[in-house]
Parts: C-alpha cells; sequence; structure tokens
C-alpha cells in the first residue's frame, strides 16, 4: 500500500514514526493539521483528509524533568540520579505533541529555556531484541 | 442554562478517617465507616427504605484491587439492594460525576432521595503501582511514550504557568503550607501536621539517631531541601498531594423529602461538567483547564451566581499548581494573579476567601475517585458551623463552590450550595 493510500488510524502514524516520519493529517476541506493523525476533522465535521509530513522544526512550550519516571522510562535506564525530560514541542506547522526532549540538561532543569527552538530526533529504544523509536526532540 | 426542575438538598454528609488503611480496611469496610458517619448526621434519621438509589463514583478499583462492579456491592452493604446502584467513572472527578448525576436525576423527578458514594482503596499496590494506576487516566497512546506521569503532566502545566506569568516555587510551596495548616485540624485527614510540625518533628527524629541535625531556617528552607526531594521539576515531594484510601456519603433529596430528613437543608443550586483532550497537547491552554472553566460557567449560570457571590471553596488541589490554576478558572481572580492573593492570606481559614478549610487533597489525602464527594462533606460541615477543632470559618456561610477535576483536566465538574 502506498503511503498516500493508508487509513488515517493512529497503528499507521506509528508505524510512520517507525520509519522516522513524523506524520500528520491535513484536512483537504478546511486545511487544518492534525498531528497525532486523525481521521474526523473536527473542526469542519468532514473526513477528507491527506497524509502531511512534519518538517520536525519546532518550539520549546512547556515541559518537566522527570525524577520519579514511568516504567517504560526506568526500563530504558532512567532513575533520580538519570532524570529524563517530557515536554510539549509546538511544531513549525502549528499543531502541538508530546516528545521526551534530549540533548539537555536534565539535572539542570533551570537551564532549559521555554521558547527554544528544537528539531526532531527519533530514539531508539531496544526492548526484548526489538528495536522500538519514540518521538523526540532536540535543541537546534 | 435552565435552573433545575425541582430543588434538590443535601440533606447529611460523611466521610470515613482518609488515610493508609489497607488491609486493615478495604473499600466495603472505608465506605460503611462513611455511611455511618452520613447517616448520624442527618437531623432526623435516615434508613434504606427511604432512599432510592445508591450512586457510586469510583475511578479504578478494577486496577487498584481487582474488583470491577462496585455499584451493587456497595449499596448491598448499607441494605440499598435491589435499588439501581450505578458506578460513575471520571479519574478523580468520579464521584464529583455521581454527585451530579444524582442531583439531575432528582431534579428531573426520577429519584426522590439518593445516596451518593465515593470510595477509593489505593495502598493495596506499592507506590510504583499506584502511579501506573494513575497514568492511566492521562493519554496512553501519545503521553506516556513520551515519559509523562501524573506529578510530570502537572509539572508540565506549572513550567507553563511560570513561564507566562513569573510564577515561583515559593508560591508553590504557600498552597501546600496552607492546606497543611488546615488538615491539621481535621480529625478525618490523613495528614494531620502542619509543614512547620513535619520540620520540627523530623528535627527530633534526626537528633534522637545521633545525626547531623540540620538549619532549616523556615518552611520555604525546609521545602526547598533534600528533605522534599524533587518528583517532576518544579514539583516537589509535598507539591503532590496523598496516595490514600477513603470513602465518602452524601443524602441528596428532593425539596419535599428533605423536610423529612432536617429543618436546615443545604440547597444544590448550579451544577456545571466540562471536558477536554486528554493529551496536554491537545488543549487550547496549558495555564488553563477549559473544563474547569465550562463546568463553572454552567455551574454559575444555573444557579445565578457569579464568582464573588462564592464564600469557600474546596478546589482539587492534586498538585499545588492545580489550586492556582482552579483560583483563576472559576473566576475568583484575574490570569497570573491568584499568586499574589494567597501570599496575602486570602485563601486561609481567615482570609476573605477561605479555600481548602479540609486540608484540601494535599493534607487531607485524595483517595482519587472518593475526593468529588469528600469535598462537599466539608461544605456541609461549614456550612451548618460544625467544622472539627479549629477550622470553623469564622462568618456564616451562605454560599459555597466545589471544583472537582479529574485526571490531567480531562474532567471537571463544578457544584453550587446555598442555604
Amino acid at each position: 500500500m502506498s503511503e498516500v493510500e493508508k487509513d488515517f488510524t493512529i497503528q499507521n502514524y506509528l508505524e510512520f514514526l517507525q520509519t522516522k516520519k513524523l506524520m500528520g493529517s491535513k484536512c483537504k476541506d478546511c486545511g487544518t493539521l492534525y498531528v497525532p493523525v486523525r481521521k474526523l476533522c473536527t473542526k469542519c465535521n468532514n473526513s477528507n483528509m491527506e497524509w502531511a509530513e512534519m518538517s520536525g522544526e519546532g518550539e520549546l512550550v512547556a515541559f518537566t524533568s522527570i525524577t520519579v519516571g514511568t516504567p517504560y522510562f526506568i526500563e530504558k535506564g532512567y532513575d533520580r540520579n538519570k532524570p529524563y525530560c517530557f515536554s510539549i514541542i509546538k511544531l513549525k506547522e502549528g499543531p502541538m505533541v508530546s516528545a521526551q526532549l534530549v540533548g539537555v540538561e536534565e539535572n539542570k532543569p533551570e537551564s532549559i529555556n521555554i521558547g527554544m527552538p528544537v528539531k526532531v530526533k527519533f530514539l531508539e529504544t531496544e526492548i526484548k531484541g526489538e528495536t522500538k523509536t519514540d518521538l523526540g526532540f532536540e535543541p537546534i | 442554562m435552565a435552573k433545575l426542575a425541582r430543588k434538590v438538598a443535601m440533606v447529611g454528609a460523611g466521610m470515613s478517617k482518609f488515610g493508609n488503611h489497607f488491609p486493615l480496611k478495604r473499600n466495603p469496610d472505608l465506605w460503611i465507616d462513611a455511611w455511618l458517619n452520613a447517616v448520624k448526621s442527618v437531623d432526623h434519621g435516615i434508613e434504606p427504605k427511604d432512599i432510592d438509589a445508591c450512586y457510586v463514583g469510583n475511578y479504578s478499583s478494577d486496577l487498584f484491587n481487582h474488583q470491577g462492579h462496585l455499584g451493587p456491592q456497595m449499596a448491598n452493604l448499607v441494605g440499598l439492594t435491589p435499588k439501581p446502584a450505578p458506578r460513575f467513572e471520571g479519574a478523580c472527578a468520579s464521584s464529583g460525576i455521581a454527585l451530579r448525576q444524582a442531583v439531575i436525576a432528582i431534579a428531573a423527578g426520577i429519584h426522590d432521595v439518593i445516596a451518593v458514594s465515593g470510595v477509593e482503596c489505593m495502598t493495596e499496590l506499592p507506590t510504583a503501582g499506584v502511579t501506573d494506576v494513575l497514568a492511566t487516566a492521562s493519554d496512553s497512546l501519545f503521553e506516556y511514550p513520551a515519559g509523562a506521569t501524573f506529578p510530570g503532566l502537572y509539572a508540565t502545566l506549572a513550567s507553563a504557568h511560570f513561564h507566562k506569568y513569573g510564577t515561583t516555587v515559593e508560591d508553590l510551596m504557600r498552597v501546600g503550607i496552607k492546606n497543611h495548616e488546615n488538615g491539621a485540624e481535621n480529625p478525618y485527614a490523613q495528614m494531620q501536621q502542619s509543614i512547620k510540625d513535619m520540620m520540627e518533628s523530623k528535627r527530633k527524629r534526626y537528633e534522637q539517631q545521633g545525626r547531623e541535625v540540620p538549619e532549616w531556617s523556615d518552611e520555604f528552607d525546609f521545602l526547598k531541601s533534600s528533605a522534599n526531594p524533587i518528583i517532576a521539576y518544579p514539583l516537589r515531594l509535598f507539591d503532590c498531594s496523598l496516595i490514600t484510601d477513603g470513602a465518602a456519603c452524601l443524602f441528596l433529596a428532593s425539596e419535599e423529602k428533605a423536610k423529612d430528613f432536617t429543618d436546615t437543608p443545604i440547597w444544590i443550586t448550579g451544577t456545571g461538567q466540562g471536558s477536554a483532550a486528554l493529551s496536554l497537547h491537545d488543549r487550547d491552554s496549558l495555564t488553563s483547564f477549559i473544563a474547569s472553566r465550562e463546568a463553572a460557567k454552567q455551574a454559575y449560570q444555573m444557579s445565578g451566581l457569579s464568582p464573588k457571590d462564592i464564600q469557600i471553596c474546596e478546589v482539587h488541589d492534586c498538585f499545588t499548581i492545580a489550586e492556582i490554576v482552579a483560583l483563576e478558572d472559576l473566576g475568583f481572580y484575574e490570569r497570573g494573579k491568584a499568586v499574589e492573593a494567597i501570599k496575602n492570606g486570602e485563601t486561609k481559614r481567615d482570609g476573605v476567601l477561605p479555600i481548602n478549610t479540609s486540608g484540601g487533597l494535599k493534607s487531607k489525602g485524595h483517595p482519587v475517585g472518593a475526593s468529588g464527594a469528600a469535598m462537599p462533606v466539608e461544605t456541609f460541615k461549614q456550612m451548618r458551623g460544625i467544622a472539627e477543632r479549629n477550622r470553623q470559618v469564622k462568618f456564616d456561610v451562605e454560599r459555597a463552590m466545589t471544583h472537582n477535576l479529574g485526571g490531567s483536566g480531562g474532567t471537571c465538574v463544578v457544584t453550587i450550595y446555598e442555604k
């Protein structure tokens, strides 16, 4: 199935992510952009979408440095002495996404500046012999 | 927003002692404790035969206790089967929803008297397990893979509030200090200690153990020390509400039936509920909850009241930042101005707008699905002038509000009470 024919499902969004593509859906009727993907445009109530690849550039709008992490991140090797950053990024194209923020001093969160420009970094984790790609961003 | 078609009264309210009770007390035990206290609060008495239905609010007994289907279980324990016993879920707003649906059912004439139950037993799981269960109230598809924990989501909102309005960690700490001062006066609270008391007992313990006694100059110094570790920057341990087992029970009645139970009913004159995208990244704002604003708007319109009419309020302080945002979302203060009011003492028990006189979720405790029913227990006591110890406000409370937020703001229920 070619990219343009893929249905606008979460699974297909995640499969694009595994191939290091941040894809959204764009409403052909009103132009509204959705990342992560949505099949129904809640702005104009149409389901006339097309896939749109994001540039991967954006800006940090909010973040935290987490010392008591989720089981998934503990498995990735993070803990109190090695915190990680959860962040919300506003993409250049408009939508906001949740992602891990890397390439920053997680132990010195006061040094991380809201408003700073960031670019996408696809983060690979080996779990049970399989490589999983998660969405990440890093400062430009 | 139309007025309620029939008037609805709260004629009784009670709660179990909140705390770390498992395995000595489980959901059924906690619920019966709450029920008995609520029954005691009804002036002319109440019996199961007087009650038409049992509305149960519970977030996740399924995951906390491997027990679903809590409605009939709770109803049966107090003699209410075979009457209707639905269960309502909306994360931490679960029993707020049960309360609102009970109001609607009575106003619609479907039922005359309803027992509203909120119940949650969290400590059956270790802390890491609790954190994981709570995380299911956020977006597990897109927030969880990015590392979001519950404190993490509120910390993220705090970072946006800090950036936009210049809010500081000291502002957060003032909320915790105040709520612990209130909780110290609540015999049903989980932590009946002020931050100052805790500081002193920690000093004593260090002394007894022959360890170096820390030199904390004041509460802020203590709260910034390693005694209060960072959970998710900028939130520290004492910015987070507690993991709690507890239950609450409310009796609601139509105007006609209310007379059988009391001569001094508390009228519920406004109810509102709002919703929002589960993911923070799909929201209109990271410094305000649209679900709160929507729920408040509906409740104000229904009651015909405005923010300046509200005299006391129990707000959903699951994290200190949440109390600050709630004060702004409910219209008590302009955006970014709540912290100044808190600093001036306006929200203390002796202030002009006492907030969380119960101790809030921060100090009273937060058995998530029970919190929405426990808030009106404090309202009931304050409006009747019977709040225990030294926490009764010094003026006659004629109009009050409760604000019950679910998850990271995906659901909110706001209720207005009048004498």
